[in-house]
């Protein structure tokens, strides 16, 4: 072992290497619910050429490698489940272009959200990136990795994973591969038209190599921003409601929610519409293109938009959301994880009324809401279950909850999204076992020696 | 079961129907306004039960005292009509509901009722109302604005109750047998809508604005005065209480303030458009708001003054951006104070 | 790991970049060493007194009822390893010479008259204020020349003061950031003695650190005295200075014991803005978010955090360079020699001078 560590201090520097017991505990475990795992090393690469020297130590030696950007995961991707290294690639975090033209940014892995939004705000001022409602120390990579979504992915076609325009990789064999444009041209604008290498990345929660560059999609930033939070009392109705309101394409982010408190929201949904516009002319014909389209809902007073005074707004208009921080510790103790489930929008009642099934059963405090990514292709739908990370009883019901959750989003026809082991066992055991052949089969290909992040997406145990 | 008290003869014999004819939301003809008149006589359903936009005007309007917006709520919520949509309406009703976390304190006169009004507390303050005792909450809010649900009943089921949290936990133990309220919709409760429901007021409300005139004129010697146009934004609720609308005028003179002349003041006010918005009528709600603030601004006016914390949350903004700077009345005179 | 809102502004994390160098990263090892999951070592000792004690992560973290805590757990904490004898050879070093000299500079109490001589500044006798200059003012270099600059200001301000001379003792501020709460008490007792004995009603301070002790804890321990910075006394008579016109472009840079430990960010900047045609440039790190010099937690004096390119110090005067200023100024004299040497170490003092604001003013007539 002490060949290796020497070997990782070759390549980073003594600096950038720890083995000691604080780093070993704090990066051995995540705020979730997941039990800790423990790594032997932890690693911080400042380059491709160190990230590709570890990977090829790792392979040669058999250690497993678990790359982690911010570490927000919550369902404990980023922990080691066999030991071996963590890859903390938060020193690699240059933005290396944007193209104002193009509509594009290349950045090293490492890059956090918070970074990019505060550079091109700076910097770039027409232009945005989508941004997950997450701390801004997440990273470009790491949300890629699990198929993350924003407050772009409604208007903005879809998952940030549909976003990115190009990757650099390196493979677990050691190779250093660039996918998309970039790998036959000087420029990150597109996927297309070559074959899709980047989906061998995407989603696969760092088991098939370790992304080093991420090209991603830019949008145009518009200056006024409001938002309408539209109030109903049956939750049947709000598939359509959404359908109807995303037909319209005249909102930005839409999201839904509900929650048992304050007593005044139970049994009420709130569906929420950002719009951005350009000028006070576009931003009334967007809000009455969106009023008008639930207008039989208004006519029967059914449902309706909540007049909101401009000092709640600005907290609802925040991206990211901050309050997401504080309800995540509504319970004291700082405990907090969630279950998203991808699904049609259709599932959306099924879903409501299986979770508060789930949270009465359990006994457990709850929020649900949902996301709509793409034009109503999809949501994201969440069953959110803060907890008292001290009570060891309740982080066993959060625990029964959360894959309660799991098994409910399956059953209705979703899917749930960046899930730790047991949820991915729950997805394997259904998938078609074609499309479970063939994940293993690149599995193997791509990874021979099988150091990375391994534990994930096994289907034998 | 407290009844409303009006006499449906007064109406029937009324010849200008003024409650609809002056409204300035509707176009009836004369023949049409008799037939909705009668129509709500009988508790029928008809075009105004939809039509109105609850801005309270028309119990000014009436020349008889005669409550016929009183009277439209009531046959709103026989007749299952709700002007807001109903999720909200539920809301509102669970979230505007007493808490029962009423806390006894010691007041002394003067006591100043801030409803639930609880971020209005900063500004009962300095020479001109620090020493006064303030009551706030949910347990002594009083739900007026159940008008603009068609929630009468809510009214009568809290009213009774509220009146008395005040007066056991605040106005009996502290000896005091007024109560100034900061806001025209509580003043309007006491002295217009509790007698015309029949419920009894043990106390005696004093207008905000009475109050303020007299303190100012005890400190009148050390007013400054701040030589500004001012636009008045007058409130739905002050339609209960006409009569204090001079207030304004004796107390702008005493700061030094000009109350602009323009349309939408005095009688012919409008509705800051916050309850239109809650009706779903965004256009409505919206041209409101531009003609009004438009009024405002050529009337020469570089202030927008406000009495309705609620229409301050609706109006403040585009006031703001339209180059008036919203306040509220209580501030106002502050600033003229120095404080 | 940690939530980390309060990462990018945080000198330790800038510099290690390990999780555990964070206010988050210090909480759960905190809680999982008290828990007895964990053993304290020397790694933990260097984690938590390489907090700085700057207050970014109060500002920024996203917890109420949490965030304004953080500090003080972190401050605690090291009380704790101190107690255990878990301190790394650096503070160890520090915090004896405090004890045994009373200054860390190892220098006799007779020595802190010599940052006056030649000003010709009168001993205390019942003048309106005490100037008070601590130890980097009596004994480092940059804050002797920073002291006699400040005084000379608050003489062409007409603030009537006196000085202590060799009888002044240290405020103790940074020994207790470095997690020696006992000895800060003793040397805040003595020196509340002196003034108190003294009959000293008002102190202006030239460090904000000692400005922050006197300020908020000396009343509980038995001071009687107003304290304020000495950027405080002069804003409210910057008139009296009349300073000349200049073209020169200024950054300033916010002291995290004048800014976010006591909330003052405009009396400094009311001193660059009584300067005609002065143009004052903010670093996109402003006010409460300010990055820190790095000098705070005692690592002014032991160096605990080392050097190199990520040293938020030398990230601090990138800054500052960015913006085209051609001066950044300071308001503290830990401040002033940590960024000094930083502009050094960044090869950037052809184009980029450190001042503290008393020099950059009386260079102005």
């Amino acid at each position: 072992m002490n060949d290796i560590h020497d070997e990782l201090v070759r390549i980073v520097g003594a600096a950038y290497v720890s083995r000691a017991g604080e780093e070993l505990y704090l990066y051995g475990r995540d705020q979730g619910v997941q039990p800790p795992g423990r790594p032997d090393y932890v690693v911080l690469p400042a380059t491709t050429e160190e990230v590709r020297r570890i990977v090829l130590l790792a392979g040669e030696n058999g250690v497993p490698v678990v790359p982690m950007g911010g570490g927000l995961v919550l369902s404990g991707l980023t922990v080691p489940l066999k030991g071996g290294i963590v890859l903390d690639m938060k020193r690699m975090n240059r933005i290396l272009e944007v193209n104002e033209l193009s509509h594009y940014c290349v950045v090293e892995a490492g890059t956090t959200q918070g970074a990019l939004q505060a550079y091109l705000a700076r910097r770039h001022p027409a232009l945005k990136h989508s941004v997950p409602d997450a701390p801004p120390v997440a990273t470009i990579a790491g949300n890629v990795a699990i198929h993350g979504s924003g407050h772009l992915s409604q208007s903005e076609g879809g998952f940030h994973s549909e976003m990115v325009t190009g990757l650099e990789v390196v493979l677990p064999t050691g190779e250093v591969c660039r996918l998309g444009s970039c790998s036959t041209v000087d420029k990150w604008f597109s996927r297309a038209p070559l074959p899709d290498l980047a989906g061998l990345f995407l989603g696969w929660n760092g088991t098939t190599g370790v992304i080093t560059k991420v090209g991603m999609k830019l949008f145009p930033s518009f200056p006024l921003k409001d938002v309408l939070m539209f109030m109903t009392e049956d939750i049947d109705a709000v598939p359509e409601v959404i359908s109807r309101i995303v037909s319209t394409e005249m909102g930005e982010d839409i999201t839904f929610f509900v929650t048992p408190k304050p007593a005044y929201f139970d049994g009420f949904q709130m569906t929420n519409v950002h719009i951005v516009a350009r000028t006070p002319r576009e931003m009334k014909l967007r809000q009455a293109l969106v009023r008008e389209s639930v207008q039989p809902y208004l006519d029967r007073k059914e449902a309706g938009f909540l007049p909101l005074p401009a000092h709640m707004k600005v907290n609802l208009l925040a991206a990211p959301q901050k309050s997401l921080s504080e309800f995540a510790d509504i319970r004291k103790g700082g405990g907090f994880e969630y279950v998203g489930s991808i699904m049609p929008v259709e599932s959306i009642p099924g879903a409501y009324r299986a979770g508060l099934g789930i949270a009465a059963r359990n006994g457990v405090t709850y929020s649900m809401g949902a996301r709509v990514v793409g034009r109503g292709h999809a949501v994201m739908f969440y069953y959110a279950f803060p907890f008292n990370r001290a009570d060891e009883a309740e982080l066993q019901s959060v625990r029964h909850a959360l894959e309660a959750a799991n098994r409910a989003a399956l059953d209705l026809g979703g899917i749930p999204w960046k899930t730790e082991v047991a949820g991915q066992r729950m997805i394997l055991a259904r998938m078609d076992p074609a499309t479970v052949a063939l994940m293993e089969r690149l599995r193997a290909l791509l990874d021979p020696n099988g150091i990375m992040n391994p534990g994930n997406w096994e289907v034998a145990p | 079961m407290t009844e409303l008290r009006w006499n449906p003869d007064i109406c029937a014999a009324c010849e200008t129907v003024d409650c609809l004819e002056k409204c300035q939301y509707v176009r009836y003809s004369p023949e049409q306004a008799r037939g909705e008149r009668d129509r709500l006589i009988r508790g029928e359903e008809t075009a105004i039960l939809t039509d109105c936009v609850t801005c309270y005007a028309c119990e000014e309007y009436c020349p008889h005292h005669n409550h016929p917006f009183y009277l439209i709520v009531e046959r709103q919520e026989e007749l299952g009509i709700h002007p807001v949509p109903k999720p909200i309406e539920k809301s509102q009703v669970l979230m505007m509901g007493p808490k029962g976390r009423i806390v006894p304190e010691a007041v002394r006169t003067p006591v100043i009722n801030l409803c639930y009004f609880p971020m209005m507390k900063g500004a009962i303050r300095g020479r001109l109302l620090g020493d006064a005792s303030v009551i706030v909450g949910s347990d002594i809010f009083c739900n007026l604005m159940f008008l603009h649900f068609a929630r009468n009943s809510t009214i009568r089921e809290r009213l009774p109750q509220m009146i008395r949290n005040i007066m056991t936990h605040y106005l009996t133990p502290g000896g005091v047998d007024e109560l100034v309220c900061y806001h025209d919709e509580c003043y309007g409760t006491y002295t217009s809508w509790a007698p015309a429901f029949g419920i009894d007021v043990p106390f005696r409300p004093v207008h905000f604005f009475d109050f303020l005139n007299r303190r100012l004129e005890a400190l009148a010697g050390q007013i400054k005065p701040l030589g500004l146009k001012a636009a008045y934004q007058r409130p739905c609720s002050n339609r209960l209480c006409p009569e204090t609308d001079a207030w304004v005028d004796a107390i702008f003179e005493k700061i030094g303030v000009e109350r602009t002349e323009r349309e939408f003041d005095h009688g012919n006010a409008l509705c800051c458009g916050g309850v239109m918005e809650a009706q779903q009528r965004f256009e409505l709600a919206e041209s409101n708001r531009e003609r009004n603030i438009a009024d405002m601004k050529a009337s020469g006016a570089t202030m927008a003054v406000f009495n309705c914390p609620f229409c301050f949350f609706t109006l403040a903004e585009k006031a703001a951006q339209a180059g008036l700077m919203p306040v509220m009345m209580s501030d106002l005179c502050h600033m003229a104070l120095g404080d | 790991m940690p939530l980390n809102y309060a990462d990018f502004n945080c000198p330790s994390y800038l510099q290690y970049r390990f999780e555990s160098f964070t206010a988050g990263g210090r909480m759960w090892l905190i809680r999982a060493w008290q828990q007895g999951e964990i053993k304290a070592g020397e790694r933990l000792a260097q984690i938590l007194f390489t907090c700085v004690t700057c207050k970014n992560c109060v500002q920024t973290c996203a917890m109420p009822g949490i965030r304004e805590q953080l500090v003080d757990i972190f401050m605690a904490a090291k009380g704790e390893l101190v107690e255990q004898g878990l301190v790394p050879p650096s503070i160890r070093d520090y915090l004896k010479a405090m004890q045994t000299h009373g200054n860390p500079y190892k220098r006799p109490d007779a020595e802190r008259a010599r940052w006056a001589e030649g000003l010709d500044l009168p001993r205390y006798s019942g003048q309106a204020y005490l100037f008070y200059v601590g130890d980097e003012g009596a004994f480092d270099e940059l804050g002797i020349g920073m002291a006699r600059s400040v005084a000379r200001l608050l003489g062409q301000a007409g603030v009537d003061f006196g000085i202590l001379g060799e009888a002044e003792t240290s405020d103790g501020n940074d020994v207790r950031a470095a997690g020696e709460e006992g000895l800060a008490r003793a040397l805040a007792e003595t020196l509340t003695a002196k003034l108190n004995d003294l009959g000293v009603k008002k102190v202006v301070t030239l460090s904000p650190h000692a400005f922050n002790i006197m300020k908020t804890d000396y009343p509980a321990w038995g001071g009687a005295f107003a304290v304020e910075h000495w950027t405080q006394v002069v804003a409210r008579r910057v008139r009296a200075l009349a300073p000349a016109e200049t073209a020169l472009k200024v950054a300033f840079h916010d002291p995290c014991y004048l800014g976010r430990w006591q909330g003052e960010y405009e009396a400094p900047r009311a001193l660059l803005r009584a300067v005609p045609g002065l143009t004052l440039l903010e670093m996109p790190r402003n006010r409460q978010n300010a990055l820190c010099c790095g000098g705070g937690g005692g690592n002014f004096f032991t160096d605990i955090l080392g050097h190199g390119g990520d040293q938020a110090a030398r990230v601090r005067v990138r800054e500052a360079a960015e913006t085209g200023a051609a001066v950044l100024a300071v308001a503290c004299p830990l401040c002033l020699k940590m960024l000094d040497d930083a502009v050094k170490a960044e090869g950037l003092d052809d184009r980029l001078a450190v001042r503290d604001l008393a020099t950059l003013l009386l260079a102005m007539r």
